[in-house]
């Protein structure tokens, strides 16, 4: 159906499964329980969640097919976001403007770096991608030229006097909220059953829709010929060209495709919450996409979702653990003890929670070798197969 | 500390609250539809506790002042349920605080990151507004980050009370209605500055600045350059660094040469402290120029930085907001409290963030209300003393507090770990209030959400 | 513009090249090598300066006395403290050798760099050489947090002086030797002891690895590990013994690179990025090329700090790195002096 093979039907139909009950599923804990701290299920987050999935799988379309590891791409999910806060302030609050101009904004970027740093190879290519992303970097945070249209180090916001040559002016005094024909992309409403409250977002249906059709898409790709020729270039880039095929116009069309799913990802992001931030384009957030994407499984189609998933969720939920949270959890513990406890979980959390990432990096790649879902896949393989010699 | 007391000192839960109120209404078997604009305002606290999002740098380089600004938030809601000595609130010419939270709702909060980046920040004070249900946000180390959050606060419809932030854009070209600023800005370092220096260094002074590649190192820059040229000096150069210099040298070095007499750095956190590091080696500290004494001035000043900096910031001139060796009674109060707790006196990033808190609450009960509106309004125009800068103003045109600045200067002879600066001048307020206009921007209308 | 402002352009560019050669050099050493991609290279460095604050610290470790005379912030009799040193040799010997904590750290940082750098090696490198360069990547991402985190943990977020000795305290006169006016051209002492230290270890290992057989059998690994192996030599021990001197190497230069600027948790991260822009510029598995490179891209990066060049190309001190790093690969395919077939695919 849809072209997919019933395992990737099943796969993609899984995936949707997971995004339309991702408000109850991330929210297992009772609101009133200690654990609640650990529900993920509010709309940043779980828009964050698709949105990092979106750039992750865009990017394993490149690294996990091609084997090309661009160190670059924070470029085109800045370039997108740029292009999306433009998109709202010039033209309409609506946000599919926004969303289809970041995605070909990103995509004529990334075809001009990928044309020049598709001449080198390996590690001369990354550090090519690097330089670019670095220079469009510096470039928007400090060259006086191009901060007249990223904002500079402060970053690009909508304003109540942007000209907005398609809406209607404001009347309310208050900057219009991205929005999709009148939806705004914060509306939510709130469920509540018993002691569960689960929240459902405008926004994070919108990306949720985006996701799985770039989701779809990758899948398409990743089956096609012209998937396959990817493949070939990443096991034997040699015998490709000895058999007379040039294998660059499939490199760079991989690479243009995985930039548009940065920007398309970083237009989302200016639909869920208007602003552009500069450091989008440092080389931490090129890194933390490579991150995510080895992290989940590099080549494997769902990986670079959890990937993003695992850590979006360690920033924004660990990062906020507390002392005094702490001291509450562990509050039915004797005094010395709870003193304990709290001393040995506190540095792992709060201002520590890039302890538990770094952590959780090293262990997932040395006991998952392929990252979480590579990793299982084999794992289960590997008992499975047991049990049936058993048998 | 008995345990006893450590718990009650705990803030309850936003879950427990809850838990009571859907027991109550829904008895907790009926499913319940709400639409998040059935409500007054934004995150309207209906139990019997109110939430307040304290968004801090915790990781990066400037975590160390965000602790610092976490430990006077955790202080500040202590006293305002009650505990501890009180602090301020017995020196604050406000006596609306009643040591019973906010309108008789006990005090809770939640922290998160800022990580010193606009888009971590957004993220984290949106998760405390979506999740945790917070009323407030305040917090933040850069004028990057305030500006980006108090536009989300000012978009979601929650009062946005910043933290350190220096650039005049934060209640200038950037300003909102939903947003305050009690920290001073460039434009007053620049007054406050000038006439110290030219009192002290002469009026015949050639400057060469070193400015940090964004925006408070413009504002900065400019404010000190305007003021100091009014009194007479010439500006030899001003040299943009890229904020993520590290070395310095290659910018230091051809200052000496250049005909200046004076090195201002524009410079912030590890900027500054590697700049003015660069330029002690350097030997401009010792060095001739013009037939003077080669001087060194550093706009903006923070313990941390003179921590950092060591030997190196002796004899130097900068402003601060605050300072804890200040003799007012409200200082004295601060400091007594904040340093029985924690041990070591605090620094101005944890003094500002105090005062906004208690500024906050003290707002709510005079308007009588949590609504961002309401609150909004009974800071606009709220002439205050007794929070340690003298008598205070919050303008009501762009939410800027107006008050004294100090003029510090790195001292010679520290007595302990602490005593890094001293304070040259305390610059009356008059000297450094401005036209309201001048930075354009404008408030727009409140937003509750 | 004068002779002066460049040739002193010129110091600087040697002294910036100088950290920057220093780090790469055990990277290549690691990337060269052993053919791992090492993320936590910039948290070696880290490490190494820190070994300084440390050894600072562990001087200064002080008997504290309470003086009644005097009184602190709270207005509780001062706490004086007063550094053991002290109190064993005298105030004026004591506060030398509390003086000269940065060299000495030198000493200090050996033993520790390579034993991290051995551990680092046996107990989590060695079962990566045949995986995928993305595990290494993630693994020594992680490990580098890791290390970042645990520096913050005891030492905090900000950074920490650590000055050099007050004998290397002013600058040296260059001008004079060379015909020029007193002052004209004064460059710190710190800088030009930081600058000969890199030389001296630079050369030292390049003499290691080219007049001793542990060096030759090494350079023969790096060539062709299997054939070495199949001769019968046990090329993974001395492999973890390069290990060891790369973690070395990058420590000295963050030991002694504490005084220039004070020591901070996440140096590593600021200097790793273009650390592996140096390496891979100066042409991968080669040793020199990444010195080359490493001085040319600091000499260029003084360069463009010029204000006179900043009027002419604005915004250039922001991006001259990375431009030049484009333009040397474009023109190069290799770098500047790199080796067929290291880590080209």
């Amino acid at each position: 159906m849809f072209g997919l093979s019933r395992g990737d039907l099943l796969l993609w139909l899984f995936v949707l499964l997971l995004v339309l009950a991702a408000p109850i599923l991330l929210n297992p804990f009772p609101e009133s329980s200690a654990l609640a701290q650990f529900n993920g299920g509010y709309p940043d987050l779980m828009q964050r969640f698709l949105i990092f999935g979106i750039f992750a799988i865009g990017f394993n379309i490149l690294f996990g097919l091609t084997g090309y590891l661009s160190f670059g791409h924070a470029a085109f999910l800045g370039a997108g976001s740029y292009a999306a806060v433009w998109m709202l302030k010039l033209l309409t609050i609506n946000v599919i403007p926004a969303i289809i101009v970041s995605t070909l904004v990103a995509g004529i970027l990334s075809l001009i770096i990928g044309y020049i740093s598709l001449r080198r190879s390996g590690i001369y290519f990354s550090i090519l991608t690097l330089a670019f992303a670095q220079m469009s970097f510096a470039a928007a945070a400090s060259v006086g030229f191009v901060t007249q249209f990223t904002g500079g180090e402060t970053g690009l916001q909508t304003a109540l006097n942007d000209p907005r040559i398609l809406d209607t002016a404001s009347t309310t005094g208050n900057i219009p909220a991205p929005s999709l024909f009148g939806l705004e992309m914060r509306d939510s409403f709130q469920w509540s059953v018993g002691d569960w409250l689960w929240t459902f977002n405008a926004g994070y249906y919108v990306c949720g829709f985006v996701m799985m059709v770039a989701f779809y898409i990758a899948i398409r790709i990743t089956r096609s010929p012209f998937g396959m020729m990817l493949k070939a270039v990443k096991s034997n880039n040699e015998r490709l060209s000895y058999t007379g095929i040039n294998p660059k116009p499939y490199t760079l069309a991989a690479f243009v495709i995985s930039g548009m799913y940065a920007g398309l990802a970083g237009g989302l992001m200016v639909a869920m919450d208007p602003l552009a931030g500069v450091e989008r384009m440092q080389w931490t957030a090129s890194g933390e996409v490579v991150l995510m994407t080895i992290l989940g499984g590099v080549g494997t189609l769902i990986g670079p979702i959890f990937g993003a998933g695992l850590i979006k969720y360690f920033e924004n939920i660990f990062s906020k653990i507390n002392e005094s949270l702490l001291h509450q959890w562990f509050a039915f513990l004797p005094d010395g003890v709870e003193d304990f406890f709290v001393a040995v979980i506190y540095p792992f959390v709060g201002k520590g929670w890039h302890l538990t990432l770094g952590l959780s990096f090293m262990l997932v790649v040395i006991f998952l070798p392929g990252g979480m879902v590579g990793g299982l896949t084999s794992l289960y393989r590997r008992i499975f197969k047991k049990s049936k010699q058993a048998n | 500390m008995s345990s006893e007391k450590k718990r009650s000192q705990l803030p309850l839960t936003r879950r427990s609250v809850l838990k009571a109120g859907a027991a109550g209404i829904a008895a907790g078997t009926a499913p319940m539809i709400i639409s998040t604009k059935a409500h007054a305002y934004l995150n309207e606290p209906k139990g019997s506790s109110v939430t307040l999002g304290f968004n801090v740098p915790q990781s990066g380089p400037y975590a160390d002042e965000g602790a610092d600004e976490l430990r006077a938030y955790e202080l500040a809601v202590e006293h305002l349920n009650g505990g501890g000595d009180g602090g301020m609130m017995g020196t604050f010419s406000s006596d609306a605080l009643q040591g019973n939270g906010i309108l008789g709702k006990k005090v809770e909060y939640v922290t998160g990151d800022t990580q010193t980046k606009p888009d971590a920040a957004r993220a984290s004070a949106r998760s405390m507004i979506e999740k945790d249900g917070a009323i407030m946000i305040t917090g933040g180390s850069s004028s990057g980050v305030a500006v980006a959050v108090q536009g989300l606060c000012q978009e979601a419809g929650v009062i946005f009370m910043a933290g350190l932030t220096h650039s005049n854009d934060t209640t200038g070209k950037d300003k909102k209605a939903n947003g305050f600023r009690h920290f001073f800005n460039s434009y007053m370092s620049g007054a406050a500055l000038a006439p110290i220096l030219a009192a002290n260094y002469g009026e015949d002074r050639v400057a060469y600045h070193l400015t940090a590649d964004y925006n408070w190192g413009y504002t900065t820059e400019e404010a000190v350059r305007t003021s100091t040229e009014a009194l007479g000096w010439k500006t030899a150069a001003a040299v943009k660094t890229p904020l993520a210099q590290t070395d310095f040298s290659s910018y230091i070095a051809p200052v000496q040469a250049s005909g200046a007499d004076v090195l201002i750095l524009n410079h912030y956190g590890a900027n500054m402290v590697n700049s003015l590091t660069s330029a002690v080696q350097f030997g401009l500290r010792n060095a001739q120029s013009n037939g003077k004494n080669f001087e060194i001035v550093v706009p903006l000043y923070s313990r941390l930085m003179a921590k950092g900096a060591g030997e190196n910031v002796k004899g130097i001139f900068g402003s601060t907001n605050w300072h804890w060796s200040l003799e007012d009674e409200g200082s004295k109060a601060f400091v007594k409290s904040f340093g029985t707790k924690y041990g070591f006196p605090p620094s101005q990033a944890a003094h500002t963030c105090y005062v906004q808190t208690l500024l906050y609450a003290d707002a709510c009960e005079r308007a009588g209300t949590h609504d961002p509106c309401g609150v909004g309004e009974a800071l606009e125009g709220f002439e205050f003393d007794g929070l340690g800068n003298g008598p205070t103003l919050y303008r009501a045109e762009d939410h800027q507090c107006f008050k004294d600045v100090l003029v510090v200067k790195g001292k010679e002879n520290p007595e302990n770990e602490f005593d890094l600066l001293e304070i040259v001048e305390v610059t009356p307020v008059s000297q450094v209030t401005y036209d309201a206009s001048i930075f354009g921007g404008e408030l727009g209308t409140c937003n509750a959400g | 513009m004068e002779l002066s402002a460049l040739l002193l352009q010129v110091l600087n560019g040697l002294d910036k090249g100088s950290a920057y050669a220093l780090i790469a050099l055990g990277l290549t050493l690691i990337f060269g090598t052993l053919g791992v991609v090492n993320f936590a290279h910039g948290a070696l460095f880290m490490i190494g300066a820190f070994c300084s604050v440390t050894l600072q610290r562990l001087l200064s470790t002080s008997v504290i006395t309470l003086d009644e005379t005097k009184l602190d912030f709270l207005g509780n009799p001062a706490k004086i403290s007063t550094p053991y040193v002290n109190t064993w040799f005298g105030p004026d010997i004591g506060n030398a050798i509390i003086d000269w904590s940065v060299p000495l750290a030198i000493l200090f940082a050996i033993p520790i760099m390579l034993l991290i750098g051995f551990v680092m090696e046996r107990g989590l490198i060695k079962h990566f050489y045949k995986r995928p360069h993305a595990d290494q990547i993630l693994v020594t991402f992680g490990l580098a947090i890791v290390l970042q985190e645990a520096v913050k943990y005891f030492f905090g977020a900000n950074q920490i002086p650590a000055p050099a000795p007050d004998m290397f305290v002013g600058s040296f006169d260059f001008g004079v030797y060379i015909g020029m006016n007193p002052g004209k051209l004064m460059y710190p002492y710190w800088r030009i002891v930081y600058f000969l230290f890199a030389l001296v270890i630079i050369l030292a290992v390049f003499s290691f690895l080219q007049f001793t057989t542990f060096g030759m059998v090494v350079r023969a690994g790096m060539a062709d590990r299997e054939t070495v192996g199949l001769l019968g030599i046990n090329i993974d021990k001395r492999f973890t013994i390069m290990f060891g001197i790369a973690a070395a190497v990058a420590g000295l230069a963050g030991v002694m690179y504490t005084p220039i600027n004070p020591p901070s948790y996440t140096m590593g991260m600021d200097f790793l990025v273009i650390s592996f822009v140096v390496v891979v510029v100066g042409g991968m598995g080669s040793l020199p090329g990444a010195v080359l490179a490493g001085f040319l891209l600091g000499i260029l990066e003084s360069f463009a700090s010029i204000r006179q060049v900043i009027d002419v190309l604005p915004g250039i001190n922001n991006l001259v790195i990375y431009l030049a790093a484009i333009m040397i690969l474009l023109a190069r395919p290799r770098g500047l002096l790199g080796r067929k077939g290291v880590m080209e695919n």
